[in-house]
């Protein structure tokens, strides 16, 4: 009892002083209205949780890490190996940067789907948006921190995106570099963004962002066919939340902080279970066996740039992204009033489908990567059994060019090898003998052209294979089963 | 009159506040975008003696960014693919993509240059093959002094700013 009477009297000398509690009570107490103490209001208040938890993870780690190009890597494998917990703080940014990105989304999905960014909180969705923005640009930085090769070769990418633009394109890129290349000096760039610039502009925004919140007041329910209207909305809300609110806390807060413990708890597991991520390889450019993937967040872009027509890809780039991002900017400056509910807005359901769907596949393409020839194919895959089970010494002389040549990065056999070009088994029920020469010599259909690469008996001996390559008994194209192969694989 | 020795004070202040906040300005404005302004991107960079590329042979070579700093570590070398044609001539390309500056790698038995981001394919001339890449490889320029190769290089070789 003497410990609880020293600490309160304690808290009345601060008080007396301070005002906190007194100055505070309000905002912390305000009403909101009763449907909204509810899970789907989490999202934002998890999301500032995790970000309290990247500022005291990563100043944990700048305590160590040294921006420095030389020694970068070093230091974070001494924080991985040697450093006491070094490795579950480098774990701990990362999953939380993930879980981040991910809890940031839903609260936008949320805040879009239940029409909160209308009347009269459009500034509070703009800001939003920034934050969105100001935490890819975080997750970008922080992935180029990491200084191993993806970092490396991804800076490349974005110089090479930057590039595009057209007059000051190259004045881009040795701003963002710092140089004339990838160097030193990009780290240090990277790293004052990174830990200085971002953070500081992302802690004045979030301040702007729940000032915004206490003082619009959190958005009710949607109801279906409560229209939002200029003129009666603010009134309507204020007499809807003195007549049905409850205090913010403790009714509200409650949920919101299961939230943070959970989000908290689920970063905490998953970074103790998969640990951290990475660095991959020391960032030296001459090693040419690299093999640059970036982060999932930007997994999607990774795949649209090697899906998107050539042509298309400067314009979709440096016109349709800033667009994006000037659309989602003016959503509630174009539709600020009007309908809250997602029942009544099927057009703004379709588009969240949409999204979702096209950044999910994307995604998951770019994991799977079909479009990059499997490197080392020629060495590391052998020529199933069966495809060389009878046949021919020329048909096997065949077989061998194709592993010589490297056909297998794009084009697999017996499931093994790229999926850049058309897998081969059953080939010859697709080609006649002569378009299996022209397509070999000649190329086409995004197929390099190899006429000066092969020799007339090198092709002859391919083609000779690649005709063997059809299911049994089904024939090749365009002619009837030759008696004697027919006879032989039967 | 006091109202106007105040006000001319406040205009005072405020005008002070603005010029000094300019000249600080111009400092910083110039440092951040000191990278810019005047940076050659280019210098005359030694491969090593011709005998090493031998004919009709596509080789990597390494050498030091001519504009590296002392921390620069493991980034500071810079490989380009080597093609010896003949005797005297050559063609030295960048190792970096034409689409989105990855390294291709080169494979002598098909004659093709592959990149492993987005699957573009450059013939052994450098041209494009096949994939995304809007041109063919980025080609130094080269020279040969003294039975010496030497290229100009020294910039990450952009569609903006090739080698």
């Amino acid at each position: 009892m003497a410990l609880r009477d020293a600490l309160r009297s304690v808290a009345g000398w601060l008080e007396a002083r301070t005002g906190l509690a007194e100055g505070l009570a309000p905002a912390v107490t305000h009403p909101v209205p009763r449907r909204t103490a509810s899970w789907w209001y989490v999202f934002g208040s998890a999301t500032l949780a995790l970000f309290m938890l990247q500022i005291a993870t990563g100043i944990c780690l700048a305590l160590v890490y040294v921006p420095a190009a030389d020694q970068a890597y070093d230091s974070l494998r001494y924080l991985n190996d040697q450093a006491a917990f070094g490795w579950y703080l480098r774990a701990l940014h990362f999953w939380g940067s993930n879980a981040m990105v991910l809890v940031m989304t839903l609260h936008m999905l949320q805040v879009f789907l239940w029409g909160a960014y209308k009347f009269p909180r459009e500034l509070t969705w703009i800001v939003g948006v920034f934050l969105f923005l100001g935490t890819l640009g975080m997750a970008f930085t922080g992935q180029i921190l990491r200084w191993d090769q993806d970092a490396y070769w991804g800076l490349g990418i974005g110089a090479s995106i930057a590039a595009r633009a057209p007059v000051v394109g190259s004045a881009i890129v040795h701003v963002m570099l710092g140089g004339p290349i990838i160097a030193g000096r990009t780290l240090s760039r990277f790293f004052a963004v990174h830990v200085f610039l971002i953070p500081g502009l992302l802690i004045a925004l979030i301040g702007l962002h729940l000032w915004l919140v206490l003082r619009l007041g959190v958005n009710e329910w949607p109801m279906p066919g409560r229209v939002v209207d200029r003129e009666t909305y603010r009134k309507r809300y204020e007499d809807d939340v003195h007549r049905d609110g409850v205090p913010f806390f403790p009714v509200a807060a409650r949920k919101d902080m299961v939230g943070m413990g959970v989000v908290v708890l689920v970063v905490l597991a998953c970074a103790a279970v998969f640990g951290p991520n990475g660095p991959h390889g020391v960032p030296d450019p001459t090693i040419t066996d690299a093999s640059p993937r970036p982060d999932f967040y930007f997994l999607s872009l990774f795949a649209l740039l090697a899906l998107l027509p050539p042509w298309t890809e400067t314009v979709i780039l440096l016109v349709g992204m800033p667009l994006a991002i000037a659309l989602l900017l003016a959503l509630p400056l174009i539709a600020g009033t009007g309908e809250k509910s997602w029942r009544r807005r099927p057009v703004a359901v379709l588009g969240v489908v949409l999204i979702l769907l096209t950044v999910t596949t994307l995604a998951t393409l770019g994991v799977l990567s079909p479009w990059s020839p499997v490197m080392d194919a020629g060495t590391a895959l052998a020529t199933p059994v069966a495809y060389v089970q009878g046949r021919t010494p020329l048909e096997l002389q065949g077989a061998l060019v194709i592993q010589n040549k490297q056909c297998r990065n794009c084009h697999s056999l017996g499931g093994e090898g790229g999926s850049r070009g058309p897998a081969l088994d059953g080939v010859a029920t697709r080609l006649t003998r002569d378009q299996l020469v022209r397509q070999v010599l000649q190329g086409g259909g995004n197929m390099p052209a190899y006429g000066k690469n092969l020799a007339p008996a090198e092709v002859n001996a391919l083609v000779a294979f690649l005709e063997t390559l059809r299911p049994a008994r089904q024939p090749p194209v365009g002619a009837p089963a030759p008696p004697r192969a027919a006879a032989r694989r039967d | 009159m006091p109202p106007s020795r105040r006000g001319f004070l406040f205009r005072l202040g405020l005008g002070l506040s603005a010029v000094a906040a300019a000249l600080a300005g111009i400092p910083i404005i110039g440092f951040i975008f000191g990278p810019v302004r005047r940076h050659p991107g280019q210098a005359w960079i030694k491969l090593g003696p011709v005998a090493t590329f031998p004919e009709g042979q596509t080789r990597l070579a390494i050498y030091d960014n001519p504009f590296r700093v002392a921390w620069d570590g493991p980034t500071g070398k810079i490989a380009c693919w080597v093609r010896r044609i003949g005797a005297e001539r050559f063609q030295v390309f960048a190792i970096n993509c034409a689409h989105l500056g990855c390294p291709v790698r080169w494979f002598p038995q098909s004659r093709l240059f592959m990149c492993p981001c987005h699957g573009g394919v450059y013939y052994e001339d450098g041209s494009r093959a096949s994939g995304p890449p809007p041109r063919g490889l980025f080609e130094y320029e080269y020279e040969i002094r003294e039975h010496q190769l030497w290229v100009r290089g020294g910039q990450l070789p952009t569609l903006a700013g090739p080698v």
